[in-house]
């Protein structure tokens, strides 16, 4: 498992400007939803879009410390 | 990765026109993310095939490495990766998925 906080760090490490919301749907904190908004999706198709997501938190996917995660990916309005 | 799994993937992933690396079976999927996806290819009518990766390890590892998507289900339609579970649904809600499927077996 992982702390929320450090799931917000990882992606912003990522994505600095994104504005980064993490939700843990069962509190055993391996199944995790999170929201982000950043610039750098600009262009990019969804798949893409998750991708720079899933990237981020590649070693905790990895790992299987984090085990499902649903991601929501969209643009600054 | 390896040849002969890429070769493998790639005949999978060419055998049906919407192709679904999942967990479990249609009949039985054995996660609820899988679950939605076969929901949802129900829902649209369109004809689909799937591979259970539990079946399979180095599949279950493969593809992940074949697509750069860390996780399962992953659907493919005529041979490209569309997405997961999250963006099957919203394809779903909004419409593209249906035009999407129509227009890859009409094809």
């Amino acid at each position: 498992m992982v702390q929320p906080d450090e799931v917000m760090a990882a992606i912003r490490r990522a994505l600095p400007d994104a504005a980064v919301e993490v939700e843990d749907l069962t509190g055993g904190g391996d199944h995790l939803q999170v929201k982000v908004v950043s610039q750098a999706f600009a262009g990019l198709n969804r798949v893409k879009q998750h991708q720079l997501v899933y990237g981020a938190l590649r070693s905790e996917l990895a790992s299987e410390a984090i085990h499902a995660l649903a991601v929501q990916t969209s643009l600054p309005s | 990765m390896d040849a002969t799994l890429r070769q493998r993937i790639d005949e999978l992933v060419g055998s049906s026109p919407v192709f679904v690396f999942m967990k479990g079976t249609k009949l039985m999927p054995q996660c609820g993310f899988s679950n939605n996806v076969v929901q949802i290819l129900h829902a649209t009518g369109v004809p689909f095939e799937t591979f259970d990766v539990l079946s399979d390890m180095e599949i279950r590892q493969g593809i992940k490495d074949y697509s750069e998507w860390p996780t399962i289900p992953q659907v493919y339609v005529n041979g490209e990766f569309i997405g997961g579970s999250d963006i099957l649904i919203e394809m779903y809600n909004n419409g593209e998925l249906k035009e999407k499927l129509t227009v890859a077996l009409a094809s």
